[in-house]
């Protein structure tokens, strides 16, 4: 018997047992369905997390004050020292590494801005002008601290604060009183919304002497150095780690940490949520191959005597098991197609509705529940099949 | 032409052994019409099934056509039964959600025959058993006659040496079984051996040759001087 009439005959078998089939298919395509659409989820959400480190930047070195790993005690707390401040100065002498093409220091802190007789709390962020290419921010307005050298008390409002205190929009020019001191407001920021856990829209930003002194502190909050190349970040890091070692008397008390570590960190978080949720969608396959199981041993039952009748008219044994596996891979191939694309309308939908979430289904998944759900299908096909071959014609005839 | 030689069938029930054949001797030759009668329970449709290899023997030999098939493997028997054997059983056993043409072509299929000459063949073989109007019928749509005719249409397409009916109008009533069976009668005309096993005396007689079995033996084995 040739394999196209082994597929023919099992196919007109399913067709006339059509809703049994189609509700086969469709737990099948279910299953699918779900891992596609759970997948394409998870993939979304780490797609998402990614876009938004790498509009930061993912040239990225963050520098802290203090040491991360737990290392015994501080070797200098015998003699009653404390962890040096990563300090201004540090930052210039990073700055000037070779392979480092731009550093902004920061300080962070809140403080009361007042004018015109309106005051609010607002975070204050001291930094330098070169913070603006490295963290992607873009100026609606005039500027910030545009010559070099220049130290004077400017301010640059965020969107939301000026339209708050400024609502004509005459923002630029102003005085307005940060804390206890006085700022020109030389630029208002453009929208940006939501980064990195901070809304930049109610942020004012200040030249960081001016912060540190109205914040009254020598220690940097965070030191952001952006390396030329991307493939040199390990080799600058540990770069920038040695410079600031000696500065600090051979003391490693520093912690300097790639960007890309961080968000390789989230990467694998998300990547493991991804393939959680796609093995429980997994686990719904399985259901339906053991469904497919359940109707295909009701239906190599229900048909012995047509078993009986095709081993009289000469069909080997091997046959016989092909045509019924033949029917189990029909019903998981058509319903693992109707699932992909259930599958794909359903992520479709899902980036309708959530314009901000990519939510794409990765190829393997795409791939990995086409092939589980098949492979469900045959391995669940098998023993049928195998019940059916070895049928004894003689009883099998003989049943009414 | 077919050679038993001390052929033994022991079925068990519980812890009683039943010979329902029982060291059976027979030759038929190429072309001839048999018929085996006797009582149920006398073993006769055993016999039916050993020659027609559904059924594999305890002991003894089986020879057809001067080859020895006792002891072939499961898918040796299977294309012996089809290039040699055709079944006509007492409920037709057509397969109901095929159609009278399609229950035809089956074992034009299993032997990987081109459709287009699968085509042509069920056309003649339709139209030899007088079956055109109703090629494109299910079982369910068919009488009892046309659904006898439709299974012996399907036995005999791949012109087997020996048909073997197993009570062929055990279903029908009296008119449409002789149709059925003249029908039969006629395919043995052309040379193919036929072996019907039927309790029905009347239809028993119309053999030349008569075999009856009573618990496992031929008890009487008859041939009608021609």
């Amino acid at each position: 018997m040739k394999l196209q009439d082994i597929l023919l005959f099992s196919l007109k078998t399913l067709t006339s047992h059509s809703v049994r089939s189609l509700l086969i298919m469709l737990a099948m395509a279910l299953g699918v369905a779900a891992v596609i659409i759970l997948t394409a989820l998870g993939d979304g959400a780490r797609q998402y997390v990614v876009n938004e480190f790498s509009s930061i930047g993912t040239n990225l070195i963050i520098v802290l004050p203090g040491r991360a790993e737990t290392a015994g005690s501080f070797p200098g707390a015998v003699m009653g020292q404390t962890p040096r401040d990563l300090t201004l100065d540090d930052a210039h002498w990073v700055g000037r590494l070779p392979q480092v093409s731009r550093y902004a220091p920061l300080n962070v802190g809140v403080a009361e801005l007042s004018s015109a007789g309106k005051l609010r709390e607002v975070t204050l962020m001291g930094t330098t002008v070169e913070i603006f290419p490295i963290r992607h921010m873009k100026l609606a307005q005039g500027n910030f601290l545009s010559k070099t050298g220049d130290n004077s008390a400017q301010i640059v409002l965020g969107a939301k604060i000026a339209q708050e205190f400024f609502p004509d929009g005459n923002a630029l020019g102003q005085r307005v009183r940060l804390g206890d001191r006085r700022f020109l407001v030389t630029g208002v920021m453009a929208v940006q919304g939501e980064s990195m856990g901070y809304n930049s829209d109610e942020l004012v930003i200040i030249p960081i002497q001016h912060a540190q002194t109205l914040l009254n502190t020598t220690s940097l909050f965070r030191l952001l150095v952006e390396t030329r190349h991307h493939d040199e970040i390990d080799s600058v890091r540990e770069a920038i780690h040695q410079t600031l070692i000696r500065r600090h008397d051979g003391e490693d008390d520093v912690t300097v940490i790639a960007h890309d570590a961080v968000l390789a960190t989230f990467e694998r978080i998300l990547r493991a949520l991804t393939l959680g949720v796609a093995g429980i969608a997994v686990i719904s396959l399985a259901v339906a191959g053991i469904l497919v199981m359940n109707v295909m041993l009701v239906s190599v039952s229900q048909r012995t005597t047509e078993i009986g009748l095709l081993k009289a008219i000469g069909t080997p044994a091997a046959i016989i098991r092909q045509i019924f596996l033949a029917e189990a891979v029909w019903l998981s191939l058509t319903g693992a197609l109707a699932g992909f694309v259930l599958g794909q309308a359903g992520s479709w939908l899902l980036r309708l509705i959530y314009p901000l979430l990519p939510a794409w289904p990765p190829l393997w998944a795409n791939f990995a529940g086409i092939a589980v759900a098949v492979l469900s299908g045959i391995l669940a096909g098998l023993l049928p099949a195998i019940r059916a071959a070895k049928l004894d014609p003689v009883t099998a005839l003989s049943k009414r | 032409m077919i050679q038993l030689s001390g052929i033994t069938r022991i079925f068990h029930m519980g812890d009683q052994a039943i010979h329902a054949l029982n060291h059976i001797d027979l030759i038929v030759e190429s072309g001839e019409y048999v018929s085996i009668m006797g009582p149920s329970g006398s073993g006769k449709s055993t016999l039916l099934n050993v020659i027609g290899l559904l059924d594999r023997p305890d002991s003894g030999h089986y020879l057809l056509d001067g080859r020895d098939v006792t002891d072939l493997s499961e898918t040796e028997q299977a294309q012996v039964r089809r290039e040699k054997i055709g079944f006509v059983f007492q409920s037709f056993h057509l397969i109901p959600r095929l159609t009278a043409a399609e229950n035809i072509e089956l074992p034009l299929i299993l032997t990987g025959i081109s459709p287009a000459e699968r085509k042509a063949r069920i056309t003649e073989t339709l139209q030899a058993f007088n079956l055109s109007d109703r090629a494109h019928h299910r079982p369910a749509e068919l009488s009892g006659g046309q659904r006898q005719r439709v299974a012996i249409a399907r036995a005999t397409i791949l012109r087997p040496t020996a048909l073997l009916a197993d009570e062929p109008t055990g279903n029908l009533d009296h008119r449409i079984g002789s149709e059925v069976i003249t029908l039969l009668e006629a395919l043995n005309q052309t040379g193919t051996t036929l072996i019907v096993v039927t309790h029905d005396r009347e239809l028993g007689l119309r053999a030349r040759r008569r075999i009856a079995m009573r618990d496992g033996q031929i008890e009487a084995d008859e041939l009608e001087p021609a």
